[in-house]
């Protein structure tokens, strides 16, 4: 087990250290370079020498890696040079809310799939499960931003029901004062977790019912409903738990969309509009963050199954 | 049907000459109901985008403002945009970005995957550890993420998206591959050909990529729809192909600032067409991989 965690540890650390280098040449292979970048197209070549000489821009390659990942560690993420403000600070104000918009999404989605999955694994093959399957399968087949303007046309333009655009204001709690406008994103979200956190969950209880320690608590007459809560569901939610560190970048996806949207200001919104400023610190800042938020929940997800299920040992 | 559904042909044909994987699986299992589904959705959906601008004549370039929001009526089936542009003429321009988008990524994104995975898996070892950190750093930042970075200093050209595309979509196919490759490199007919002096170009292209065909084809085909899907989605977020060219995600993007107009024939008929081509590959998809998979029977 020890060896194992070591060695996924590395594994990670690996791919953090891959992922800097890729942003970092990134940031370093820009049209004109960094310097005509923060300068403009009118800098002239005087100029560029005196700003790549003050940021140390003018050393070999290598050493500056060091310098930028040296930075990293000191938790420096970049300087946005068109708002004029550290990407630290733009994403202390927009990642909370960010958190917020996909943690809720998540927590609705699974409290709703995990009983609506078993109750098809339970009905399985009749009318109850064709039909959700059926549901699910068209939820999950929609694009993200398809079914956000569906629920913008039905719920807010024909029915008048939810204000079509997200609460606004800088600071988490500014936002939360508005929960009415909270719900088309959240809702949208919602439906397109769900739909994938059902199909697994059913297909896990499937598997969970078809175990003989099932039979063996029918047998000794434990109740229906005890069989579920104790036997079915606790071995059914295993797969959630992994699902919860391996569907990170798929959130951090559809949090874009739904956020350009909805224009709900999250990390997402933020992203999407220093790409058409062309404001690449920023963007490689939350590359950065995305990134290793992705790496360190794979590796909890192995970490968790690891530790739940006492059947999986590793070599 | 083919002379390999009737069973005594069969027999015969094994013994005469083996026949393949897919020969053989076709004599006992059809295609499921849904493939076919799929299949003719495909083939209706090129009809429609490559033939039916030669029918039905339209011009995507020049704006008309005269006739823009119309709804649907005679002259124009599905309405016009805000631009005048004929709707049911632009679906079919779209989705020839799209569908030849969608196809090139799945080629491309395939073959550079399927190289790959099989020779990180035939080697094994250091080798196979480096090129698979390779593929993790290029997972761990989100396709749409990455898409947006690299689209930021310009507006791409089709041959530039096709590429990033594939760039970022080969990753799975590579350890899919790779997966098979690690196994069949044990057996003995790979083992065969080291032995006969074969070299390792020999093994990897005549014994072990031949052998994970299946596994390659159903990959492909999920690859189209994801293809159409994220292009959809860049197109729509104003970073997809460049005006003047038509695409399903701008049509999209284009129709949502009329939502509250209630122009609905400027976002259905286009959201819906999207939808329904994703899920006739993925149909596809999985009919193929439960025709070819014998694993899964």
């Amino acid at each position: 087990m020890t060896r194992y965690l070591t060695y996924r540890l590395m594994h990670s650390v690996i791919v953090v250290v891959g992922v800097t280098i890729v942003v970092f040449l990134l940031l370093h292979h820009l049209p004109g370079g960094p310097a005509r970048a923060i300068l403009g197209a009118k800098a002239t070549p005087v100029t560029i020498a005196a700003f790549d000489k003050q940021y140390g821009l003018d050393n070999p390659l290598p050493v500056q890696y060091l310098n930028y990942v040296g930075q990293l560690l000191h938790g420096n993420l970049g300087y946005s040079y068109k708002l004029n403000i550290s990407v630290d600070s733009l994403l202390a104000l927009d990642l909370p809310k960010t958190l917020f918009l996909v943690g809720i999404s998540f927590l609705i989605s699974v409290i709703i799939a995990v009983p609506i999955g078993i109750a098809q694994a339970i009905r399985r093959n009749r009318m109850l499960d064709h039909g959700l399957t059926g549901v699910s399968f068209l939820l999950y087949s929609m694009p993200t931003f398809w079914l956000a303007l569906l629920m913008i046309d039905i719920l807010s333009a024909r029915l008048r029901i939810f204000p079509p655009e997200a609460p606004q204001g800088t600071t988490l709690a500014q936002v939360l004062t508005d929960p009415l406008a909270l719900v088309l994103p959240v809702l949208t979200l919602v439906l397109i977790n769900f739909a994938l956190f059902s199909r697994y969950m059913r297909a896990s209880a499937i598997e969970s019912l078809a175990q003989d320690y099932i039979k063996v608590a029918r047998s000794k007459g434990l109740p229906e409903h005890k069989i579920l809560a104790r036997h079915v569901l606790r071995n059914s939610m295993l797969p959630i738990v992994t699902l919860l560190g391996l569907s990170l970048p798929w959130l951090f996806t559809a949090g874009l969309v739904i956020e350009q949207i909805f224009n709900y200001p999250g990390t997402g919104l933020l992203f999407f509009t220093s790409a058409q400023n062309q404001d690449y610190p920023v963007e490689l800042g939350i590359a950065i963050i995305i990134a290793v938020t992705t790496v360190a929940g794979n590796l909890l997800a192995d970490i968790a199954y690891a530790v739940l299920d006492p059947r999986i040992r590793y070599s | 049907m083919t002379m390999f559904s009737r069973p005594e042909n069969t027999v015969a044909v094994t013994e005469s000459a083996p026949a393949g994987g897919v020969a053989r699986s076709r004599s006992r299992v059809h295609i499921s109901v849904l493939g076919l589904i799929g299949l003719a959705i495909i083939i209706a959906a090129c009809l429609f985008c490559f033939v039916g601008p030669l029918f039905y004549h339209t011009s995507q370039v020049a704006s008309n403002l005269a006739a823009s929001n119309l709804p649907p009526g005679s002259g124009h089936p599905l309405g016009t945009d805000d631009n005048g542009f004929d709707i049911l003429g632009r679906l079919m321009i779209g989705g020839q970005s799209s569908l030849e988008i969608g196809a090139a990524v799945a080629l491309l994104a395939t073959s550079t995957g399927v190289i790959w995975g099989a020779i990180a898996g035939f080697y094994g070892g250091f080798m196979d550890g480096l090129m698979m950190r390779i593929v993790d750093v290029i997972l761990a930042v989100p396709a749409l993420f990455f898409l947006l970075i690299l689209a930021t200093s310009a507006p791409p050209s089709m041959l530039e998206l096709i590429i990033v595309l594939s760039f970022l979509a080969w990753q799975v196919p590579s350890r899919l591959v790779r997966g098979e490759s690690l196994s069949l490199r044990t057996r003995e007919f790979v083992q065969a050909v080291q032995v006969m002096g074969g070299g390792s170009a020999r093994a990897v292209i005549r014994h072990i990529i031949p052998n994970t065909v299946s596994t390659i084809v159903v990959n492909a085909t999920f690859q189209v729809a994801d293809a159409i899907l994220i292009l959809a989605v860049l197109s729509y977020l104003g970073f997809g192909l460049p005006p003047p060219a038509a695409t399903w995600g701008g049509m999209l993007s284009d129709g949502s600032s009329y939502i509250f107009a209630g122009y609905w024939w400027q976002i259905y008929p286009v959201g819906v067409l999207i939808v329904i081509v994703v899920v006739a590959f993925n149909f596809l998809g999985d009919a193929l991989r439960d025709l070819l998979d014998v694993r899964l029977r």
